[in-house]
């Protein structure tokens, strides 16, 4: 590769030809600042807010899509920059909902820390302003269009990362609004609600539906039973909100917050985690014997549920019919659990707290009732988790380590992996492999399946047998996946997850959420897994009581009715 | 779906997308011949065309949206295209846009229900001299007033 030289504000750098300025400067210490533009996904150049001087060129060019040549001579801070860059921001300012006191991304808004970076004190332009309703249409996600800037970052994770397209930029001009075809409700379209486009938007215009009202009624009446369940990836992205860096795990700590927030019972959907395996393990182990609708495709993701629903239905088939922890947790705990401790199912309230958006749609699938009740009640996101504790005025940080509830509280290292894409595969294996041959397994960790490549493929040999396994994480890749088993491609068994990253990377995850942070969170899911004493699922007492007590055996006709379920083919349009 | 007053035409919608099938750059050239052919661009046509070029619902929405010449409704028998240019716009046009919606019972863009007459907003017909100006069909009426724009759409009953 060729070298070229540049000299930004009077440093001279040596870059790769064909750089970007933005690069460039990076590497010369000099930060520009940008609004549009997401790495690799939205590199367009449309805010024009990384706008620069360099020298010889009559306009002034946008850092981000504008590549180096040799000899080029770049400033970044002139009064021409200044001004342009002011006027810009302004200019989105002014056609912009402000409401920043109220508005949910308040301090943590790249449009309002841009203002401030930039000096703007006043907005000199008053208007018209576009006007358009928002869509609270789907249980997950709500859009609003008036604090929209147009940025095109939502668009561009949902067509290059997720390939699903749900929206685009429709009309032109000042009617501008990002929006799904048709101006369509996102629930009338094939939207897998699963919030990648809130994490990349970088004012309000996108957020999750918020369910904390209904929690907080329900944690203020007396007469309700409230238990919750913490997903695994919760543990360690929750921290970020209260100070401590990506991937700490803070389990302790959230549960302590929890209790003092007044749940009754804190319970953990690793728990629920570690039954997914019995079941999903064994019904590999049925259908690997009988050679039936291989491979078999993973299920604990609803994002991707509701993705194969609509663009592959052909494949449903494949799909295990286990319902996804968090389903599986609600499901038990109205029933054997309540039972157990002779409460009224009527009575009790399950709320959730999982990294995602979709597990809201998830919860409010018409099929998810097994236990004679809506199995789960209320589905909060570990931002809004994080906001109900700020506002509760607990100090996080000072908060004792403190445990689970028994028995819906007890789990093992191979359920925490479940947070990570390639730990479902791995917390079945460990399963499997015992159940199929009887003996110890003589290593724990399956590292062909660790990691964020994209699709990560492996051949595990069981005692003689070899097993074709594949991991894909963001739907993307889980396309080009279901691609390959659709051209003749053969795999035993498949984990996919719709986030990139898995559910460390989930929608409903604190922002920001990155390449950087997902690999940190990913980091401390595995030391998760080192710290626990018991690290495979089929290990678990509370499990095993569970069976004997209630269930019988995996797969029996109790775990068919409250632990499996089944899919609706969606269509695209 | 609202259906669409298109199914003889199906065959040929087919034989444009066919020529085009898995191109998305065709996508222009494509809307254009359907429209051509169809008179507007409906959901069922769209998502035909979608499909056959392997673009997304909601991109090819986005270019029909943005280019004012495709239309998603059908045009009525009468196409009354109201001049809203600079000369029009100052000698009372927006006058008599108001003055045509509150009688047609529609809004700029849209057809009435008995598919008579459709009404659009268009920029400069080249005939400042005339302003404001309409258009129905292919004749031109200058000098409007809101009164005089209604009694020429009652010569169209």
């Amino acid at each position: 590769m060729s070298m070229v030289s540049v000299t930004i504000d009077n440093v001279k750098v040596e870059v790769e030809a064909g750089t970007t300025i933005l690069k460039a400067a990076e590497k010369a210490g000099i930060h520009i600042p940008t609004l549009c533009y997401l790495e690799g996904i939205n590199e367009i150049g449309a805010c024009r807010v990384c706008v620069v001087e360099v020298e010889g060129a009559r306009n002034l060019a946008a850092a981000c899509v504008t590549p180096v040549s040799d000899g080029m001579v770049v400033r970044t801070n002139t009064p021409r920059v200044r001004a342009a860059r002011r006027l810009n921001v302004e200019l989105l300012l002014s056609n912009h909902k402000m409401e920043c006191p109220t508005c949910i991304r308040n301090l943590n808004c790249e449009l309002q820390t841009l203002a401030q970076t930039l000096g703007i004190r006043e907005v000199r332009f008053e208007g018209k302003r576009t006007t358009y309703q928002a869509d609270t249409s789907t249980p997950a996600l709500v859009r609003d269009p008036e604090k929209c800037i147009l940025c095109r970052r939502c668009v561009a994770v949902c067509e290059k990362v997720q390939t699903v397209k749900a929206i685009a930029p429709q009309e032109r001009g000042f009617e501008t609004v990002i929006a799904p075809a048709f101006h369509e409700k996102l629930i009338n379209v094939a939207c897998v609600e699963c919030g990648q486009c809130i994490l990349v938007c970088p004012v309000g215009a996108l957020y999750e539906k918020d369910y904390t009202e209904e929690v907080w009624e329900a944690l203020a009446d007396p007469e309700k039973f409230v238990v919750v369940q913490t997903a695994p990836a919760t543990r360690v992205s929750i921290g970020q909100e209260f100070g401590y860096p990506p991937g700490a795990i803070t389990t302790g700590k959230m549960v302590a917050a929890l209790r003092r927030l007044g749940f009754d019972r804190v319970f953990d959907t690793d728990f629920s985690a570690d039954l997914t395996i019995m079941e999903e393990g064994s019904e590999f182990i049925e259908r690997f014997k009988k050679g039936e609708r291989l491979p078999l495709l993973t299920s604990c993701s609803p994002g991707w549920i509701k993705f194969i629903e609509h663009f592959y239905p052909e494949l449903l088939p494949h799909l295990s019919t286990c319902k996804s922890p968090q389903q599986m947790f609600g499901a038990v705990a109205k029933t054997y659990y309540a039972q157990k401790v002779g409460i009224d199912p009527s009575r009790m309230v399950v709320v959730s707290i999982m990294p995602c958006t979709a597990k809201k749609f998830e919860a409010q699938r018409p099929e998810m009732k097994d236990s004679g009740y809506q199995d789960v009640d209320y589905v909060l996101t570990t931002r809004e988790l994080a906001r109900m504790i700020k506002e509760a005025g607990i100090d996080f940080q000072s908060l004792p380590e403190e445990d689970y509830d028994d028995p819906l509280g007890e789990s093992t290292g191979a359920a925490v992996l479940f947070g990570t894409t390639g730990g479902v595969m791995e917390a079945a294996l460990r399963t499997a492999y015992e159940l199929m041959t009887g003996k110890e397994l003589p290593r724990l960790e399956f590292h062909e399946v660790r990691g964020l490549k994209g699709i990560k493929e492996a051949t595990i040999d069981i005692e003689g047998t070899p097993v074709r396994v594949a991991v894909a994480h963001g739907l993307g890749h889980a396309r080009e996946l279901l691609e390959r088993v659709k051209a003749g491609e053969k795999y035993h068994f498949i984990e996919i997850m719709c986030c990139p990253g898995g559910c460390i990377g989930g929608g409903g995850q604190p922002i920001p959420t990155n390449e950087e942070i997902r690999a940190q969170r990913m980091a401390g899911i595995y030391s998760a897994d080192e710290r626990m004493v018991i690290r495979k699922s089929h290990e678990n007492p509370s499990i095993k009581a569970l069976y004997r007590e209630f269930l019988g055996h995996p797969l029996s006709e109790r775990s068919h009715q409250l632990l499996h379920t089944h899919y609706t083919p969606r269509g695209k349009y | 779906m609202e259906a669409c007053k298109c199914e003889e035409k199906w065959e040929q919608l087919n034989e444009i997308i066919k020529a085009h099938r898995g191109q998305p750059s065709s996508l222009i050239e494509v809307l254009h011949k359907a429209q051509e052919l169809i008179g507007y661009l409906p959901k069922q046509v769209l998502i035909a065309i979608a499909e056959g070029l392997g673009v997304s619902l909601s991109e090819v929405y986005s270019v029909v949206s943005f280019y004012a010449y495709f239309t998603t409704k059908p045009k009525g028998k009468y196409q009354i295209s109201l001049c809203k240019g600079t000369a029009c716009y100052v000698k009372g046009a927006p006058e008599i846009l108001e003055r045509l919606e509150k009688e047609l019972g529609i809004k700029a863009g849209d057809s009435t229900d008995d598919g008579r007459f459709s009404l659009e907003v268009v920029r400069c017909l080249g005939a400042c001299g005339l302003a404001p100006v309409m258009m129905v069909n292919k004749r031109a009426y200058g000098l409007l007033r809101p009164d005089k724009a209604v009694a020429v759409l009652q010569t169209y009953q």
